[in-house]
């Protein structure tokens, strides 16, 4: 599938009807989340016959988008239960089959690298501090293969920092710097638009990981 | 919710040590043809926690999937077949997961899994 298409067909996806502040609802747009999912197959081959699961997923443009190219196994996980909803009536529109589960990411207790990927457009913490960390830390845990994530571009040497020496990934690298819009969805925005530099970043976890974490 | 995603989940109520696997109350199952994938499901094989999927299967009325399985199965066309459609196929629509622990039932609904967690079991 080619980029131009894959991002059409994800602009087509319901978005967030009444997006909640304390989770910080922002939709992935089409632009980014295309591109975060081409370059995961196309680069890396992270995506077509794999395990995604797609961690704080709303409305479940990543996770659809990964189910796209052919993902053959695709879970979507979100604390928020209209989210969930929104996505799966989504997955049924693209004719996608994709599996959802409701749950807190952070008492998330699955089995060591029992997916291959993790992609993911977590909270940036604005609202609850660390909280993307805090995704990261999961993601790191379970997938075997490659975690792909976006961060805000001022916390770029935090993350990278925490990702090696904390989490004990065998790689942290930025992708690529990328904008994203947050239209104006909250009363406290005074901008109609604003676009905050955002990384994409790919992380591989370590294989032989120590047991205490 | 298809089987494999219940061979992922464990009950992670606070203080429970054997979470895994989850029992299953079924009130509906449906059946949704998956095109079949050899490459994934070899990968798979090594993942997965084959009595807990044998378990999960019969639960649902399939009865197919052998009681132990070795890696040499792989070559069975027939073992593939019955495996991919336990894995991938059969999903519980509507019922419960139970902890197997506590007895503490995770509602499924329209076949998602409600996994939160109350305030005093975090």
């Amino acid at each position: 599938m080619k980029l131009k298409q894959l991002e059409s067909l994800i602009g087509s996806l319901d978005q967030f009807e009444n997006p909640k502040i304390e989770l910080e609802q922002y939709p992935t747009g089409p632009h980014i989340a295309s591109r975060l999912l081409y370059t995961a197959e196309n680069s890396f081959e992270d995506v077509e016959n794999k395990t995604v699961a797609d961690f704080g997923c709303g409305c479940g443009t990543l996770g659809l988008a990964a189910a796209l190219l052919g993902a053959e196994h695709v879970i979507g996980l979100d604390i928020d239960t209209d989210s969930l909803e929104i996505a799966s009536s989504n997955a049924t529109d693209l004719d996608l089959d994709m599996d959802f589960v409701h749950c807190d990411i952070r008492n998330l207790k699955w089995r060591d690298r029992i997916v291959d990927t993790v992609v993911m457009n977590p909270p940036f913490g604005t609202r609850r501090k660390g909280v993307d960390m805090d995704f990261l830390f999961v993601a790191l845990k379970v997938a075997s293969q490659a975690v792909y994530s976006l961060h805000k571009t001022t916390t770029r040497d935090h993350v990278k920092r925490t990702a090696l020496r904390e989490y004990n990934a065998a790689s942290a690298e930025v992708l690529c710097e990328l904008r994203f819009d947050v239209p104006q969805l909250y009363k406290f925005h005074k901008k109609k638009e604003v676009d905050i530099a955002v990384d994409l970043w790919r992380f591989v976890p370590q294989k032989d990981r120590e047991k205490h974490l | 919710m298809r089987l494999l995603t219940h061979n992922m989940l464990s009950s992670n109520i606070k203080g429970v040590t054997n979470g895994f696997p989850l029992l299953i109350e079924v009130e509906k199952v449906v059946e949704k043809q998956v095109d079949f994938n050899e490459d994934f499901l070899r990968n798979m094989f090594a993942k997965i926690e084959w009595k807990a999927l044998v378990e999960a299967s019969r639960t649902m009325g399939y009865t197919e999937l052998p009681e132990n399985s070795e890696s040499s199965m792989l070559n069975s066309d027939e073992f593939l077949r019955k495996f991919h459609h336990a894995l991938l196929e059969l999903h519980l629509e509507e019922g419960a997961l139970v902890c197997p622990e506590t007895g503490r039932k995770f509602p499924v609904n329209k076949g998602i899994p409600n996994m939160l967690l109350h305030e005093d079991e975090v």
